[in-house]
């Protein structure tokens, strides 16, 4: 294990195309149901026990090396919004390119040629992750770190939140990442029938709602 | 209501001449051949009122056969209570459909009551050319009341394939941020109307918004879900039930 490497994936400074989504929060905002810390805060805890913990349980697997097109069609299983599936998939092409010039590998390259319009995010990170040299619990992290990073950086955007609030959210939702990483890689280890499909209605709901949006600031 | 914790699990299987083979009651979950309109062989699972309480490890197994057509509804709500046992009440729906057979699984909400903790596991399994209605509501709470704990999970194979897999959680034992803005949003229901038909493979369904608090989306094989939220039972059901005429007029 790289830690080094670990921190240049999880940088929201590489170049996946992660801060042109929202992670939901632009619908909340809308919807009046995030208007506050206070609500980023329970808005982030949410997502992160649910798409969250399904997300980095597929990035654990593929770090772990299970198969990754049973992981990608898992992955369309656990994701009923098409708006999302697409979000998703558009995603993990863009990781996929910033990711093979990162750390070139023959598992890259295999994920590419098999899905050349993407393959879902999680399972081009984790599949990154192993090619950089990192385990399913570093691979877990990563997604439990953006599915909280990506809200909380939104809002700040959305709401003229102030950072340092948004970035005390984040901090005070560190312990819970931790244990959502554990439980995603535990989960992993056990194959693909054993990895969790929690979800969220309303970031299910909202998606396709912001898809039909004539002018949006984020693309999910 | 004291009693101890019971196991009972409940058979159903149809035929395609409208014959149900199997039809076997259980403990509390009775079930009853009703009359049906149409051409769909109907059974009620008229008992599931005072159960399950904690403890409690309730199942029903379906099988639908080769060209059968079955309608499975249920006489009341299920009502998860607290009971004699602190460990969580367990109610597995197993289900199979055959090549050519339809399910319409149209049972009334699952409300969870102050105190309850239920988790509720449907597994379906079907054949490339079988057709599936299910719907399931989750009610947080009687009326006005806080809800107990709540966790159902919802996995379809189809062909031995995944077609959907999808877990919810809510209430006291469930992990943080269930009632923010990500999940329920302060909503105190929440349902889903799920219909596999082969046909979709080649007239796809199209995303569509019902209002505020309802989308119809398809899913990756030919299978379309409604997502609903709604402050209460009888909302949720007007939300579901727009959907349901629209997606499967079978």
């Amino acid at each position: 294990m790289t830690l080094s490497a670990l921190l240049v994936l999880a940088d929201g400074r590489f170049p996946a195309g992660g801060h042109a989504h929202s992670g939901g929060a632009e619908a909340a905002v809308k919807a009046g149901r995030l208007k506050d810390a206070a609500d980023l805060e329970s808005f982030c805890r949410g997502r992160l026990h649910t798409t969250g913990l399904t997300s980095a349980a597929l990035a654990a697997g593929a770090a772990h090396g299970l198969d990754p097109y049973e992981l990608d069609a898992a992955a369309d299983a656990r994701t009923p919004s098409a708006a999302l599936r697409a979000a998703s998939r558009r995603l993990g092409r863009q990781l996929m390119r910033a990711a093979r010039a990162a750390w070139p590998s023959p598992e890259l390259d295999a994920l590419a040629a098999a899905f050349p319009r993407g393959a879902h995010q999680p399972v081009v990170l984790g599949t990154a992750a192993r090619a950089a040299g990192l385990g399913p619990e570093e691979a877990a992290h990563c997604v439990a770190y953006e599915t909280v990073g990506g809200p909380a950086t939104a809002a700040v955007r959305l709401l003229s939140l102030d950072p340092y609030q948004a970035t005390a959210v984040l901090a005070r939702l560190a312990p819970e990442m931790d244990q959502v990483a554990e439980r995603a890689a535990a989960a992993a280890g056990q194959g693909v029938d054993a990895l969790p499909a929690a979800s969220a209605p309303l970031l299910d709901l909202t998606a396709e709602q912001h898809a039909a949006w004539p002018v949006r600031l984020f693309a999910s | 209501m004291d009693r101890v914790s019971l196991r009972a699990t409940a058979r159903i299987a149809a035929d395609a001449d409208g014959g149900l083979p199997l039809l076997v009651s259980d403990g509390p979950l009775a079930l009853r051949r009703t009359r049906a309109a149409g051409p769909y062989t109907r059974v009620t699972v008229v008992g599931a009122m005072s159960a399950p309480l904690g403890g409690d490890r309730l199942a029903i197994e379906t099988e639908v056969r080769d060209g059968a057509r079955l309608l499975v509804d249920s006489a009341a709500a299920t009502l998860a209570l607290p009971g004699p046992s602190a460990d969580p009440a367990a109610y597995d729906v197993r289900i199979s459909v055959a090549d050519g057979a339809v399910l319409r699984w149209l049972p009334e909400q699952l409300v969870s009551a102050a105190g309850s903790h239920l988790r509720m596991r449907t597994t379906v399994d079907l054949a490339p050319t079988a057709r599936l209605v299910l719907r399931e509501e989750q009610v947080l709470g009687r009326h006005g009341e806080v809800p107990g704990t709540l966790t159902t999970r919802l996995t379809v194979r189809r062909a031995g394939r995944p077609l959907f897999d999808q877990e919810l959680s809510f209430g006291p034992g469930a992990p943080g941020g269930w009632d923010g803005g990500a999940v329920l949003g302060g909503h105190r229901a929440t349902g889903q109307l799920l219909v596999v038909d082969p046909a979709f493979a080649d007239k796809a369904v199209e995303a569509r918004l019902y209002g505020e608090n309802a989308v119809v989306s398809p899913l990756a094989g030919p299978a379309a879900l409604a997502t609903a939220v709604a402050p209460d039972a009888l909302a949720l059901r007007r939300l579901l039930d727009a959907a349901l005429s629209e997606l499967a007029p079978f």
